[in-house]
């Protein structure tokens, strides 16, 4: 056994309104670049729909992620190493600047210089890449709450397959939001796809990271991701991809997109695996084991075996007590109410997501009965078998009674929690029926309804001895250079690259950053600010 | 070597150690200082109907003709003579060779160069720096097919002037009037390419240094610890019991 640290998402979809905002913030934070304009670290789906770039989950197009050879051992979809470096020059499972889209501007100088004039002047749209006037057809959402629905219906991957049982009215029967970033896989195609091995996964944590200066512009990790949630940036010609906002999880914060997400509904935490068999359980014969072998991946961080090959494995002690707090472990692994995107791709991905019951909840009320009674949602799960089919696709590679099981235990939440709230006697039974006790139930609103700040983020600081290279703090940022993500001049100048707000709202030991400029913004209030004396000869601390 | 003109030795032996000088130490101070923009510059996201065609075709035909100019440039003409081949069945095999390998690249490059043109996304997108090492490396290949047009016959025995001024260069005993003899297009073709060396540092021809053999023989999966400045193939966290006062601050960067 070979334990390993994984920093992992839940989303918990019943409470996506799809409000974009985590992408906003995302992309304020991390694409607002030349060259980065239609990347999407986090973007949010309304499904059914195309997703973003449009089909990406068409895998017998794009060729991501991984599959089983005749023999069932793991290969790579889109081909492995000598067909990687003889398409080095013409990657042929590349999708073009279209198939996302084409970035805009509009002619706001139009607006600024207008002469008094007796028409209100415009601002025309004009394209980011040619500078030229643009006809808008496209763009990251175009079909955000099902609009384009009938043009484009059969060209959601997901619906192939239950077309004939969708017909016309799927737009009229469910409809949700799917908001994604990188998934962080545990098995990632795009590390295993790339010839510079300049994407790696970082040991402590998992994240998976581009190394700028290792990348030479291949895109084979573009090809490999089946989520496409790699991107290459043309300007600087290297890919760049969601960082799961790391110089903020080594401060103990949540990432952007969670942080600002105003439904509350992600989770972050810390999960422990055994990265000896990862193989093993990417290699499950049957897709629709997947979930259940990359479950069972997923190690119990009470147990003294797995605690003390963890310490032995170097991962300190304050980071196995995050796994035991961690949200993500109760989600998946006690009450088993979240499941993995597509584990059919085989790359173990590791944001998960509760599954939504709305779409039934929805159904229930519309037809003028108890949307709170659990007999009438159960019953809607089983005669719903559109939403429950299509979420099976996303989520469990089609298999049915699983999502049914997961969503089985919403509904008798919100069922047995109305008793509790109308202060009438809960029915254990209600618990008892999908395999829980009360107790749990309870804890499993708390969590998911109740959602508090430090009870949806369990996120151990980076430690200490090592704060000289965490990020946020660190004097050198790789980021900064000429058009990447950084891009400050002067890090210290910059409130992101400073300490954070985690780090100063407690006693702070990180080292700030040293010389230079000061900036009294970045201080504390505690002590001396740095820089604006001498260093006192002779100490280090 | 006393007959030669000091503009011949400046051309011929002067240059070329000059540029040999700035290619290695461009290189050098490239990847040390700048691995940042070391990249392949691909603009297939734009593009990708001709390109498939087009950069194929170039990539794959400039190989074979960096292939074809090592064995004319390094096989002395008494090897081949001494395995039966005249001179005569050498000129027209390495002309039938030489010819496909060109019209492969040259077909390619004027795809490439079509696509670069035309195409608003990709045109917009090319910088300056680009458009020169473009036309420079179009420049040196149209100079050597010219040069071989023009010696279709085979009356300049490159293998008796051209390759030894080649070779004598790299064992430090250079000899201008070798090359002060060479046909004018011969000379022109040579000082094209002496001028794309001495820009190639700069260019993005360097990408050519980054052919990612390494893929071949790596495992799939890659780790790295954001502790270590190495890279191990199987780090942890650091331990907690490692000293609180950190030693000489170690960059993460490779500098």
């Amino acid at each position: 056994m070979r334990v390993m640290a994984q920093m992992s998402m839940v989303m918990n979809l019943d409470k996506c309104i799809g409000c974009h905002t985590c992408s906003v913030t995302c992309k304020q934070a991390w694409t607002n670049r030349d060259g980065t304009e239609y990347m999407w670290f986090n973007n949010v789906e309304t499904r059914p729909g195309q997703g973003y770039p449009r089909g990406y989950e068409d895998q017998e197009k794009w060729k991501g992620g991984w599959e089983l050879d005749k023999r069932g051992k793991l290969r790579q979809k889109g081909g492995g190493r000598l067909k990687k470096l003889m398409t080095l020059f013409a990657n042929p499972l590349l999708p073009d600047i279209d198939d996302y889209y084409e970035p805009w501007t509009y002619e706001y100088d139009n607006l600024l210089n207008a002469p008094a004039q007796k028409n209100i002047p415009t601002a025309p749209p004009k394209s980011q890449l040619t500078g030229k006037p643009i006809d808008v057809q496209w763009s990251g959402n175009w079909d955000d709450d099902l609009g384009g629905t009938y043009a484009n219906k059969d060209k959601d991957p997901m619906i192939r397959g239950i077309e004939e049982k969708v017909q016309l009215e799927f737009d009229q029967t469910f409809m949700f939001y799917l908001p994604r970033i990188c998934e962080h896989c545990m098995n990632p195609t795009c590390v295993a796809a790339c010839p510079s091995g300049a994407i790696y996964k970082r040991s402590e944590d998992g994240v998976v990271l581009v190394d700028q200066d290792d990348c030479r512009g291949w895109r084979m990790c573009v090809s490999g991701c089946p989520y496409k949630k790699v991107y290459f940036n043309h300007k600087t010609g290297k890919a760049e991809k969601c960082t799961f906002c790391y110089p903020r999880l080594e401060l103990g914060e949540p990432t952007i997109c969670a942080e600002t997400c105003v439904g509350r509904l992600r989770y972050i935490g810390l999960v422990l695996y055994d990265a000896d068999r990862v193989t093993e359980a990417a290699s499950t014969p049957d897709e629709k084991d997947l979930y259940e072998a990359q479950k069972d991946l997923i190690l119990d961080p009470y147990d003294p075996e797995v605690m003390a090959a963890a310490e032995s494995g170097g991962i300190p002690y304050d980071w196995i007590l995050a796994a035991q707090n961690s949200p993500i472990f109760k989600l998946i692994k006690e009450y088993e109410v979240a499941l993995p995107l597509h584990p059919e791709y085989r790359t173990l991905p590791m944001v998960w997501y509760i599954p939504p019951l709305s779409p039934m909840v929805d159904s229930v009320a519309d037809s003028g009965f108890d949307a709170e009674d659990a007999d009438n949602l159960f019953a809607a799960i089983d005669t719903l078998r559109i939403p429950v089919e299509y979420l099976a696709n996303l989520f469990t590679a089609g298999d049915v009674p699983t999502v049914e099981r997961v969503l089985y235990r919403m509904a008798a939440m919100r069922s047995y929690m109305r008793d509790v709230d109308l202060g009438r006697e809960p029915k254990e039974g209600i618990a008892n029926a999908v395999a829980m006790t009360g107790e749990t139930m309870q804890d499993m609103y708390r969590l998911l309804a109740i959602a508090k700040y430090d009870e949806r983020y369990v996120i151990p600081r980076g430690h200490g001895e090592s704060a000289h290279n965490l990020e946020g703090v660190g004097t050198d940022c790789p980021l900064n250079s000429e058009g990447g993500p950084g891009m400050a001049e002067e890090s210290e100048g910059a409130g992101m690259a400073g300490p954070g707000y985690a780090a100063k709202r407690e006693e702070s030991n990180v080292p700030r950053p040293g010389e230079g400029r000061v900036n009294l913004l970045n201080w504390d209030g505690k002590g001396v600010p740095q820089g604006l004396f001498p260093e006192p000869t002779g100490g280090t601390a | 070597m006393s007959d030669d003109t000091t503009l011949d030795i400046l051309l011929w032996i002067v240059l070329p150690y000059f540029v040999l000088a700035i290619f290695i130490l461009g290189h050098v101070w490239r990847f040390r200082t700048d691995q940042y923009t070391v990249t392949s510059r691909s603009s297939q996201l734009y593009e990708s109907k001709l390109l498939r065609f087009g950069s194929p075709l170039f990539h794959y035909g400039i190989i074979a003709v960096f292939f074809g100019h090592l064995m004319g440039l390094l096989i002395p003409q008494r090897w081949t003579d001494a395995i039966g081949i005249t001179e005569s069945m050498y000129h027209w095999g390495a002309f039938a060779m030489g010819i496909v390998a060109s019209a492969v690249t040259a077909g390619g490059i004027m795809i490439l160069a079509w696509r670069r043109t035309t195409n608003d996304r990709v045109k917009t997108v090319t910088p300056v720096g680009d458009k020169i090492m473009f036309g420079l490396l179009g420049l040196s290949i149209l100079l050597g097919i010219v040069a071989t047009l023009f010696n279709l016959e085979g009356s300049y025995n490159y293998r008796e002037g051209l390759s030894i001024w080649f070779r004598n260069f790299w064992t430090l005993n250079p000899d201008a009037s070798l090359m002060a003899s060479a046909p004018l297009f011969f000379q022109l073709h040579v000082l094209m390419a002496l001028v794309l060396f001495a820009i190639w540092p700069f260019s993005r021809l360097v990408h050519a240094f980054t052919i990612p053999f390494g893929y071949l023989n790596r495992p799939y999966i890659l780790y790295r610890s954001r502790d270590d400045t190495e890279r191990k193939p199987r780090p942890g966290w650091a331990k907690s019991d490692i000293p609180e006062v950190p030693g000489p601050a170690t960059s993460r960067r490779r500098k």
